[in-house]
């Protein structure tokens, strides 16, 4: 058990591209920290030089008090899981997970039970006489990650391990690696560009974007007060809408009307003339379905132009015009979100009851307090409680 | 059941094809002298012409022929282990590593392997003359080694490549060091491999032929192939063809069980469903 202390770790490859530029994280012992972002961000690369596999350009590496930045991966005792899993295909499940502890030299009779137990732990028994070829998917992840917890590892550490499973086995295995992390209690390092998988496991989760550390903080945190656009673009799904906005007063002008919001935030953006505003889908609602339950809010018309029912939700899709300034910079989250440059368009949750219908103009309510405005320059986010947002690198050192 | 058929009829033809001079081969060391000099046109040996297991113990007891299988097969163990350690070590390294002239290396290697053999006996047999390595072990375990190495290590270079990078970088989280993660994790994965290349081996130093005969002058270090062409007998116009059918059978039983030991090995397909199905 240790804490893991990154300071300011540079990786920089033979071109001279930082593929991971000055992050510091902190991992407290016992703490499931997640690192995600899209690919090519360096979270990947970071993992790998906490373990050893990659060298370490400048920064200080700490596992507990000690400093491992020249060491060698087996002297650094920590425990990993592959992406691909990499069990020893020559070794059946037994030798696979006995293997850190025949090279550490242990007696027979000690293997064999810690083998027994980590088997036990991970329902493997039956299978210990198998040859990792034979397994199913989710049995070979659960070896990996047996040879993962059958020794006194002073930390786990992740590489996307759920990506090569279907869907339904994710959502299994995802539980399962938490419940056994809680168990264990040991400190974790958790690598995905998953962002359901950041939100469910992660105490706290670092969000990198080409090498760059964007926001570290709890996932609750991240989802209500994301530092920048790209924290916003990248957590939540569907994710967050982005729409062109002005601020007069204390209203905002949106391309679909304007929206009074609370005068605190209004302050903080006042005078900067183009603004994106940021609302999640989750945040609009049916007009009728709201003024029934008596929420307050404002409300606009639009033209609904595609509908997708799923039965709890419905998903309504409300195309507009973003001027030009704008939709650059869209099109560039977009392209840092690894997606599509899609139209611009806002997505609505909408509650299931909703009986709103392709093509016809609706009334959407929408829940001003929770709209952020972000500089279009700079994707700082302007109305972003700086208390409850954890920490955002950049924007410590302007307020510095 | 037509295909069936078919591939019946085709594997007998192969069969008949690769197989009828080793059998004329068999059934000539089972006839006496006598009845080869006479002429003995049949598979089976006449009545009264049957040698039965003679040629066998003539062969045997020959002392000559003895030190020659002796030869044979210590120069192409001992060929064999070294081409396949040296090769293993150097494929590793072409695979993994990035170094200076890594292309440089493969391509020398190559070359090497298409130089004609006989063009190198001359400056050979000179050379070894003046570093008293004529007519020794080593004198033909250093040529055998040389032809041999490129192929070994291309075909396990291609076989090192197909190992995943995470195999090593697994084992070395789980506490190896490089030497160990090579030796318990790659060696064993890229074992097909080694067996290949030590077949490969085995077959190019035991079926030599010019070397053999070139590099050596006595049973010191004679192989068998060199060994069996001077099987001349009393008469030198009149050689003893079903002596010499007999110990041609018996150089090639080695490699018979070598193959049949090997292919064991490179059945057993270590690699299937290595790291993801």
């Amino acid at each position: 058990m240790a804490a893991i202390t990154m300071n300011h770790i540079v990786k920089k490859y033979g071109d001279g591209f930082p593929a991971v530029n000055d992050v510091s994280i902190d991992v407290a012992d016992g703490e499931f920290m997640i690192l995600v972002g899209p690919s090519g961000c360096g979270k990947s690369t970071l993992l790998r030089m906490i373990v050893g596999l990659e060298d370490i350009t400048s920064g200080d590496m700490l596992i507990g008090e000690r400093r491992v930045n020249d060491l060698a991966p087996r002297e650094r005792n920590l425990a990993m899981v592959f992406q691909n899993y990499a069990l020893y295909p020559h070794l059946t499940v037994y030798e696979n997970i006995a293997f850190p502890l025949r090279l550490a030299k242990m007696p027979d009779a000690e293997v064999d039970k810690l083998v027994r137990d980590a088997s036990a732990t991970l329902e493997l028994d039956e299978h210990l006489e198998r040859k990792p070829g034979n397994l199913s998917g989710g049995q070979r992840q659960r070896v990996a990650m047996g040879r993962a917890i059958v020794r006194q590892a002073d930390a786990f550490l992740f590489d996307e391990p759920l990506s090569n499973l279907d869907a339904k086995l994710r959502g299994q295995m995802r539980t399962e690696i938490a419940r056994l992390q809680k168990r264990l209690g040991i400190t974790t390092v958790y690598v995905t560009h998953d962002q359901t998988e950041a939100m469910t496991l992660g105490d706290r989760v670092a969000v990198l974007k080409r090498g760059v550390l964007q926001q570290l903080a709890t996932p609750r945190e991240l989802y209500e007060n994301p530092g920048n656009l790209f924290v916003a673009g990248f957590i939540g799904s569907p994710p967050m809408n982005f729409l062109p906005a002005t601020v007069e007063g204390d209203s905002l002008q949106l391309p679909f009307g304007s929206v009074r919001i609370p005068a605190d935030k209004a302050s903080r953006a006042a005078g900067r003339g183009l603004l994106i505003a940021g609302i999640r889908p989750e945040h609009f609602e049916d007009a009728s379905l709201a003024s029934a339950d008596g929420r307050g809010g404002s409300t606009f018309a639009a033209t609904v132009d595609a509908v997708e029912w799923l039965g709890n939700e419905t998903y309504a899709y409300i195309p507009f015009e973003a001027p030009a300034e704008v939709r650059e910079q869209l099109q560039q989250l977009e392209k840092d979100l690894d997606g599509e440059g899609m139209r611009t368009q806002l997505v609505v949750s909408l509650d299931g009851a909703s009986r709103i219908a392709e093509g016809s103009e609706a009334e959407i309510w929408v829940d001003a307090s929770k709209i952020h405005l972000f500089d279009p320059a700079t994707g700082e986010n302007l109305t972003v409680d700086r208390e409850r947002a954890g920490r955002i690198p950049g924007a410590e050192v302007a307020a510095g | 059941m037509k295909n069936r058929i078919g591939t019946a009829v085709g594997c007998l033809l192969i069969l008949v094809w690769c197989l009828l001079p080793v059998a004329w081969i068999v059934s000539l060391s089972f006839k006496s002298q006598e009845a080869v000099k006479n002429g003995s046109p049949g598979f089976f040996p006449a009545d009264g012409a049957g040698a039965g297991w003679d040629n066998y113990q003539a062969v045997w007891d020959n002392e000559q022929f003895r030190r020659a299988i002796l030869n044979s097969i210590g120069i192409s163990l001992i060929a064999t282990l070294l081409s396949v350690v040296v090769a293993t070590l150097a494929a590793y390294a072409i695979a993994r590593l990035e170094f200076r002239g890594k292309k440089a290396v493969l391509s020398i290697a190559l070359a090497i392997a298409m130089f004609p053999v006989v063009s190198l006996i001359g400056p050979l047999f000179d050379m070894w003359r003046a570093t008293g390595l004529y007519d020794t072990w080593p004198g033909l375990i250093i040529p055998y080694m040389s032809f041999t190495l490129p192929l070994a290590i291309w075909t396990l270079s291609a076989f090192f490549r197909e190992i995943p990078w995470e195999m090593e970088q697994a084992a070395q989280v789980d506490g190896a060091t490089s030497w160990q993660a090579f030796r318990k994790v790659i060696v064993p994965l890229a074992a097909p491999g080694v067996f290949t290349a030590a077949i490969l081996t085995f077959f190019f130093a035991w079926n030599d032929f010019v070397f053999g005969i070139s590099l050596t002058s006595t049973e010191n270090a004679r192989p068998i192939p060199a060994s069996l062409s001077f099987f001349v007998g009393d008469d030198p116009f009149n050689r003893p063809a079903s002596l010499l059918a007999a110990g041609a059978v018996i150089a090639t039983i080695p490699i018979i069980v070598i193959v049949l030991i090997f292919q064991r090995k490179i059945v057993a397909g270590l690699t299937s469903g290595a790291v993801k199905g």
